[in-house]
């Protein structure tokens, strides 16, 4: 075990780094793009069917052809696995976005239209406060898929974990497959945990206690 | 001046308001009563354009209010829902100073304006830092009624804003809107489809049936002269009765010089003034006149070796009535809760009468046979005999 943290201590270290990039930018993006866009299709319901299902047939497609697809159009490297992760991060942030806003109270969308809030300022600060539960969730979701999924982004030359892996794999070397497996699952599991975290900071308070 | 000129909604093919017209003055109560679908509701969201009218205009001072930014407008416009929406994540200060903070007031002037209003609506100014969640259903409401006075509004509309309370707190609250709206002069356009309601609050009543106005006019000519057979069912028979004294106000019918004590009596005199009078219950007021409270003979007994002055024992929670509100109202109060006696009040708040339960035989038996002219309604005379001969066998000899 010391052994092998000697020897390749320094490269999880790397590799790491490199997946949270990867991995980061992705559920950035996502977050950026998908929640507004969620918000946005609430006010377009009919338009909101055919982007959801859109979104939805994207997460079919199998998560290796995604990758090797981005190569024609974006080359190899960070750039086009940052895109297709994103792609799967867009769904599960897409769709809680929808359903949490649409969820929220009719009455209190109509009480905060009728005093005399504009749309966005209902969408600020009533809409989004109670749906936030919810999106949160889509977004940990999305964390997770994409933080799993960067370890295939190694094939098209992203670097990450997924480096270690194949390395692994190739060279019949099961240190190798596990060195780049766990910090994987412990990364997940981190971010899960804060992003739980955020979750609860961003839940309205309704009492005082 | 609210003024609707030829107002018609239209919903997939549906008249849902029919060639509506109404001026409504400042200062008017109106209510808007009806069935369901008769489009109060949809007439009453017109006017902050929260819904927007087939044809017709709404003018508010000669301002056509579709020419008006919708946002700004809704800010003028006081606005209470049936659900009360109070925002869940925000205190109680920041509901009731929603609109004031919308307009930018400084946080200064918030502060001072929610305290007035929680003040307005009789709770303690510690709740302004509670959620709406910590406050009970009849609570919220006082709060989503001080909402829409928050910002100065002239024209508050209600949309049954106590539809989902129970009957005393919806009382309760009927009351301090009444209050609050002759205090304050705004004009007030609520939505209902209670009789009840409406008589009490309005000072006119617009009953609607499909989309169009079946009759407007003031609760005393409405009661008089139902315009057809759907006002007169709206009504109800039994309110056909009870509308001849609509009129009487409680100072005609009180009893005067009701049995009174201040607080820093003792409680000996207070037994004698009690024996001496013949009563078990004394009102308590101040030396301006001022009612205060009451104490009655079970707490006088109760608390006789442990008191000595009167201020002690007072109970301080007195239900009465103001000298010049109508008996129709007080009337069905007075059964409702069950009082033996309800001391009247004038507006300065000094103790001008009482109305026993006595009284109230007397205005029924007054409404029953007061008129010589009209013959009472058959079936109903049969029952309320009943209730005179319990409580004054006497009046059957004259009837």
């Amino acid at each position: 075990m010391t052994s092998f943290l000697q020897e390749y201590g320094a490269m999880i270290i790397s590799k790491l780094w490199e997946h949270i990039e990867i991995s980061g930018m992705a559920l950035f993006l996502g977050v950026v793009i998908a929640v507004p866009l969620g918000v946005l299709l609430t006010r377009l319901p009919k338009t909101a069917s055919v982007v959801i299902a859109i979104a939805s047939m994207l997460q079919t497609i199998p998560a290796l052809a995604l990758l090797a697809m981005m190569i024609p159009l974006f080359g190899i490297g960070k750039f086009p696995a940052v895109i297709a992760l994103f792609v799967y991060s867009l769904l599960p942030i897409l769709r809680n976005t929808y359903i949490g806003i649409n969820g929220v109270d009719p009455v209190l969308k109509d009480a905060a239209k009728g005093m005399g809030m504009t749309n966005l300022q209902s969408i600020m600060q009533v809409e989004l406060v109670m749906a936030s539960q919810v999106i949160m969730s889509g977004i940990r979701l999305a964390a997770t898929y994409v933080i799993a999924w960067a370890t295939l982004a190694s094939y098209i030359g992203a670097g990450g974990l997924g480096d270690m892996i194949f390395n692994g794999l190739n060279l019949y070397q099961p240190k190798l497959i596990l060195g780049g497996t766990i910090p994987v699952i412990l990364l997940a599991l981190l971010v899960d945990f804060i992003l739980g975290q955020v979750e609860k900071k961003l839940t309205p308070k309704t009492t005082r206690n | 001046m609210l003024k609707f000129d030829n107002i018609s909604k239209i919903y997939k093919g549906n008249k849902a308001v029919d060639n509506f017209n109404l001026e409504v003055q400042d200062g008017e109560f109106i209510c808007f009563i009806g069935t369901s679908g008769s489009g109060k509701t949809t007439t009453m969201r017109m006017i902050n354009r929260m819904l927007t009218q087939t044809s017709g205009t709404i003018t508010i001072d000669g301002k056509d209010i579709a020419k008006m930014d919708p946002v700004k407008l809704r800010r003028q416009i006081g606005y209470v829902i049936q659900n009360i929406g109070l925002m869940p994540h925000m205190t109680i200060r920041e509901n009731i100073t929603l609109v004031p903070k919308l307009l930018k007031w400084p946080e200064e002037k918030r502060n001072e304006r929610a305290k007035e209003m929680i003040e307005l609506v009789e709770l303690p100014e510690s709740y302004l830092d509670r959620y709406p969640s910590e406050l009970s259903g009849g609570q919220q409401q006082r709060i989503g009624v001080v909402r829409a006075l928050a910002a100065d509004q002239d024209i508050i509309l209600m949309d049954e804003p106590f539809g989902a309370l129970d009957p005393i707190t919806r009382e309760a609250l009927q009351d301090l809107v009444k209050d609050l709206q002759e205090r304050l002069g705004k004009t007030f356009i609520f939505v209902t489809h209670d009789m009840d309601e409406a008589l009490k609050l309005a000072t006119r009543i617009v009953v609607m049936s499909e989309g169009k106005i079946v009759q407007a006019d003031t609760p005393d000519n409405i009661l008089k002269n139902p315009a057809n057979k759907f006002v007169e069912n709206l009504i109800g028979q039994d309110r056909l009765i009870q509308a001849r004294p609509s009129i009487t106000t409680v100072g005609q019918v009180m009893l005067a010089n009701p049995v009174s004590i201040t607080p820093g009596k003792s409680l000996v005199t207070a037994i004698r003034l009690m024996h001496d009078r013949r009563v078990d219950t004394l009102l308590v007021t101040d030396d301006a006149g001022i009612l205060k409270g009451y104490i009655d003979i079970e707490s006088l007994d109760y608390n006789f070796n442990t008191s000595s002055s009167v201020s002690d024992i007072m109970n301080k929670d007195i239900f009465y009535v103001k000298e010049d509100s109508l008996v129709r109202d007080t009337v069905e109060r007075i059964l409702k809760r069950g009082f033996k006696n309800v001391p009247v009040i004038n507006k300065e708040g000094i103790l001008v009468g009482i109305v026993t339960r006595a009284t109230l035989v007397d205005i029924v038996y007054d409404a029953l046979w007061g008129d010589e002219n009209s013959a009472p309604h058959e079936e109903v005379s049969g029952t309320t005999t009943e209730t005179a001969n319990e409580n004054n066998p006497s009046s059957t000899k004259e009837g």
